[in-house]
């Protein structure tokens, strides 16, 4: 089961960090007049896009105790972030990132303008405009994102794989653990994984979409 | 002596559905005077009251109130919306759906203020009894009274309403009239309000300001504006027109573009149909929610249009129906 536990660990964490990270940088792009914001827009979308081993190989570069970045950490830091569990957080936090920004944005621009605007001729600064009145409006955005994100670190490969290198008890999470068992014929193995992941996100998706529509029949309510 | 409360000199390019146009205004308020801003859409009402909030910046110009610097493109002083003591009434009311009536007053407060303004206020607006409920809940006028009280609440120099009571009957519109009326005298407020109600603005204005094409083209008290060159009547009516039909009950029709163009006809040919120009009709003049009927001449009518923003006045003779600019 340590696959699965450590599975739920990186889930856990990346979801975590991911919402800290997204909801400012949602915030900025939804609101701010910064030009270039489509570009940051663009990268924070390309995991979307491209095929997890690239990004996965790109990382294992970077952080390869080989090369400037990787170096910098080992020698000043002392961090390897190299098949060790911090570099598959990190690798999960960017191949994951759109799928936390893009609801959280997507809840901001559905939200009227007047709103914010209200609150600042009431003489409110952003942070509390988006604590009080921002954040509380689009909770189901929120939600998404965070079960979004959830189930992707789950079931991410092709990243942990490059980054990870597959280390049992280490960096071998399940989605790994399924393909190795099935290489070494071990079908029944494989099957209570893959049932656990399968009845797991099943249960969790449809909970998301049970909370929305409870969301949205309050939101017609009040 | 009296000083202006409100200095503005602002210029902003528009970008409207009918190309750029510039708006370009300068005007002062003193202190305690309710300001309308009249004028037909697309003038640029709205931005005016977004600029002087600080939610739109000009391109050029000077904004000042109380004595305080809010914008000067030539200084580079520009002052938040949030730090400028500005209560605003948006046209979509613009409440927070997630806090009930009480606590979208309540948000207006600033640190450590006294929470019995916001009681005081929700019992000016007849709002107590709602107070635990969210706005997605309330009706277009209960909604409207928690966005007047929240920006009362909000303590401001300068109260911006846009368009308030466009949305609402007749009856809420009076009602609410009067809180407005109320709250802007009770907390000694200057006011600017924009609307397009010609009974509104006569009875909430001391002073109005006509709007078109971005420059503002009137200045004055509602009557001087409204009513022209009408003097010695003494009574005056300002309404809209809904229909206009013959008097004669056999024709018995609306006035029609064939029927108005022989009424035309006969006007600048008088042999063409003789008949025409002796007929009488009946104008009949929306006033607040009353319908007023008004008999006038083939001459009287000409150029009065279903529709039209009228002044009816009644002097001596019979009352006439003067067109509005």
């Amino acid at each position: 089961m340590a696959p699965l536990w450590l599975s739920f660990k990186l889930s856990l964490i990346t979801t975590a960090i991911l919402l800290l990270i997204a909801i400012p940088l949602a915030n900025w792009l939804a609101y701010s007049r910064f030009r270039l914001k489509l570009v940051a827009e663009a990268v924070i979308s390309l995991p979307l896009v491209l095929p997890p081993t690239v990004l996965g190989f790109y990382l294992l570069l970077a952080f390869s105790p080989s090369n400037a970045f990787g170096k910098f950490l080992d020698q000043w830091l002392g961090i390897r972030l190299v098949f060790s569990f911090p570099g598959l957080v990190i690798a999960s936090l960017l191949y994951s990132l759109p799928f936390m920004v893009n609801p959280i944005l997507a809840g901001f621009r559905g939200l009227p303008p007047s709103l914010r605007e209200a609150a600042s001729t009431l003489g409110k600064p952003g942070a509390v405009t988006l604590v009080k009145i921002l954040l509380p409006n689009i909770r189901a955005s929120l939600l998404t994102g965070i079960v979004l994100s959830f189930a992707h670190t789950l079931g991410e490969f092709g990243v942990v794989l490059m980054i990870g290198g597959n280390i049992p008890g280490k960096t071998r999470v399940a989605s790994l653990a399924i393909y190795d068992e099935v290489q070494s014929m071990n079908y029944h193995a494989a099957n209570r994984y893959a049932l656990i992941l399968f009845a797991f996100s099943f249960t969790i998706l449809l909970g998301v979409y049970l909370i929305n529509h409870h969301f949205s029949k309050a939101n017609a309510l009040t | 002596m009296t000083t202006n409360f409100l200095t503005c000199r602002a210029t902003k390019m528009l970008h409207t559905a009918n190309g750029n146009q510039p708006l370009d205004v300068s005007f002062e308020l003193q202190k305690g005077r309710l300001l309308t801003i009249y004028g037909p859409s697309g003038a640029g009402k709205t931005t005016l009251l977004r600029i002087l909030a600080g939610l739109t910046d000009l391109d050029a110009g000077h904004i000042e109130t109380n004595g305080e610097t809010w914008r000067d493109t030539q200084r580079k002083i520009h002052v938040p919306a949030r730090k400028r003591s500005v209560g605003m009434v948006f046209q979509d009311f613009a409440l927070f759906p997630n806090l009930t009536v009480k606590e979208n007053l309540e948000f207006a407060l600033q640190k450590g203020e006294d929470r019995r303004l916001v009681t005081e206020l929700m019992e000016l607006m007849e709002l107590s009894s709602l107070q635990d409920i969210r706005p997605g809940r309330l009706s277009g006028g209960q909604q409207q009274r928690v966005a007047l009280g929240r920006a009362i609440a909000r303590r401001p120099g300068l109260l911006l309403l846009d368009e308030p009571l466009s949305a609402l009957d007749d009856d809420m519109r009076n009602k609410l009239q009067e809180h407005i009326l109320q709250a802007h005298r009770q907390y000694q407020l200057t006011t600017i309000l924009v609307s397009h109600s010609l009974p509104e603005i006569f009875r909430l204005s001391d002073e109005v300001i006509c709007l078109e094409e971005g420059r503002i083209t009137k200045k004055g008290a509602p009557a001087t504006i409204f009513l022209r060159g009408s003097a010695g009547e003494q009574l005056t009516l300002p309404g809209e027109i809904i229909e206009i039909i013959p008097s004669d009950p056999s024709a018995d029709r609306t006035l029609e573009a064939p029927f108005a163009s022989t009424v035309e006809g006969a006007l600048t040919n008088p042999s063409s149909d003789p008949d025409a120009l002796q007929k009488t009709f009946i104008v009949s003049v929306l006033c607040a929610n009353l319908i007023v009927p008004v008999i006038a001449t083939a001459e009287e009518i000409k150029g009065l249009n279903k529709g039209q923003k009228v002044m009816i006045t009644s002097g001596s003779f019979h009352p006439q129906i003067i067109p509005l600019k």
